[in-house]
């Protein structure tokens, strides 16, 4: 076992693992954050991606002990208290989720998305950048609506304060 | 996955030496070929060097034409560099088709030319580019780098820590992609220096990355696509799975080349 220290959502967090601990087992069965979810285990859904130090990755496809010492962000670290993120306010009102699965996954990604693009997002842009992400319920047509409202409301909201 | 023990490096020579003390280790960058492959059971090292953490091997140089990237680069930091993009920007298009953006995010330079998987993008841009490969002891030539289906020039305790190559007057990238797995079911990287040209093709050949004469022919008579209107590569020495027919892929390199002649051309 190894030992590792990570920040996850802002909290300095400590834990005991195997070598071949994956990063998701960490988080969903010794810290309890079940929002990131496990789809495929094998690199291609997307349900599972986190941010690691500001990036978008597949929690299933790293180790625990590759994440130590980074800065982890999951679904769970994205609302601020009761006040829901914008990209998750955006899922909500423009229906981007039906059973909720992919969800968490599509909210990581989508908040990745639009820290990558501050000139806006188009459609086409949005669906290629959701490649790594699988959705079997919506047909994804919500869930590219709710990514560009999002990034306009963000975008909107960065003018403002500025 | 068995269990492995990890360790993870500050620099080269550690990683070397942390290579060398384990019983059966294997090097891990950004794992996205690595980590499936010890899932299913396809690798089993008994320890993990991580090579992540070395900061040697994250450095991009532009001197001029030259082009040094440090193996550890991931594809999506080639994809957006704006020295890169200023020489050679078909390669940065190449590195924006890799995958997905989270693969883009860890899987390395480095980690793609060692695995020399045949349906991988970066073979056919460092063969037609002409690149260097530099190890820890050595330079190879991209030409002898590849040697066949996921095999290399590489010695097991060799570690890749740059490649090098010349910015070419003109280049291109043509990828048709595999619709569930984003690998190449047929790529063509083609770069053109004065009178020099290279046609590099991945993701069809049955022996991996390889050079394609009749593409490079037809284009030395007339860069266009057009000039490659009536050209036919045979399919002999091309892959047949279940993706796609031999037939089907020499099909698909043409119309690939004609991508990337007309990236090309600007
Ligand atoms: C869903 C998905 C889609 C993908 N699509 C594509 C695609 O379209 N095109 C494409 O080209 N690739 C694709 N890939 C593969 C991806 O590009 C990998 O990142 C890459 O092949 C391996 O790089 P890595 O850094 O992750 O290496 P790792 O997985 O960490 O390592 C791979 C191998 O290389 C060795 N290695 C790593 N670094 C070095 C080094 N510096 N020196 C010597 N040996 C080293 C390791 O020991 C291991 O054997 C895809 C992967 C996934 C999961
Ligand atoms: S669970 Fe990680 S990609 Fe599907
Ligand atoms: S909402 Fe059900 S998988 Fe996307």
């Amino acid at each position: 076992m190894t030992d590792v220290t990570m920040t996850v959502n802002g909290q300095t967090v400590s834990g005991s693992v195997e070598g071949r601990t994956l990063l998701v087992q960490f988080l969903r069965d010794s810290l309890g954050l079940t929002g990131t979810h496990v789809g495929c285990e094998t690199s291609q859904c997307g349900a599972c991606t986190i941010h690691m130090d500001g990036k978008s990755v597949k929690s299933c496809s790293m180790l625990a002990v590759q994440a130590d010492g980074a800065a982890i962000t999951t679904i769970e670290g994205l609302a601020d208290g009761e006040a829901l993120h914008p990209v998750q306010t955006a899922f909500k009102e423009h229906h981007g989720l039906q059973c909720g699965f992919c969800t968490p996954g599509m909210i990581m990604a989508a908040t990745d998305i639009i820290r990558r693009h501050p000139e806006g997002l188009n459609e086409k842009t949005v669906r290629e950048e959701l490649e790594g992400n699988i959705c079997r319920c919506t047909g994804y047509h919500n869930i590219v609506k709710a990514i560009i409202a999002a990034s306009e409301a963000m975008n909107a909201d960065s003018t403002k304060a500025a | 996955m068995y269990d492995v023990t990890y360790h993870r490096a500050g620099s080269v020579k550690e990683a070397l030496s942390l290579l060398e003390a384990a019983d059966d280790g294997k090097f891990i960058a950004g794992g996205q070929t690595l980590i499936p492959a010890m899932k299913t059971r396809l690798a089993a090292p008994s320890d993990l060097v991580d090579l992540r953490h070395i900061a040697d091997m994250k450095t991009i140089a532009v001197a001029g034409k030259t082009v040094t990237i440090g193996a550890g680069i991931t594809h999506a930091e080639v994809a957006v560099n704006s020295e890169i993009m200023a020489v050679c920007p078909a390669l940065c298009h190449l590195a924006a088709l890799i995958g997905d953006p989270q693969v883009r995010h860890m899987g390395t330079l480095g980690g793609s030319l060692a695995n020399n998987d045949p349906a991988a993008d970066y073979p056919a841009a460092m063969l037609a580019l002409d690149a260097i490969v530099v190890t820890d002891k050595r330079e190879i030539a991209a030409a002898e780098f590849f040697t066949g289906l996921f095999e290399t020039a590489l010695n097991e305790d060799e570690l890749i820590t740059a490649i090098r190559f010349e910015a070419p007057e003109k280049a291109g990238y043509g990828k048709f992609r595999n619709p569930a797995s984003r690998y190449a079911m047929a790529g063509v990287f083609i770069a053109k220096n004065g009178e020099t040209l290279r046609a590099a093709v991945t993701g069809a050949g049955d022996d991996g990355v390889f050079r394609s004469a009749e593409i490079e022919a037809a284009l030395s008579a007339d860069f266009s696509a057009a000039g490659l209107q009536d050209v036919a590569v045979a399919a002999d020495d091309l892959m047949t799975d279940i993706h796609a027919s031999a037939d089907y892929r020499a099909s698909l390199i043409v119309a690939m080349a004609k991508r990337a002649v007309a990236m090309a051309n600007g």
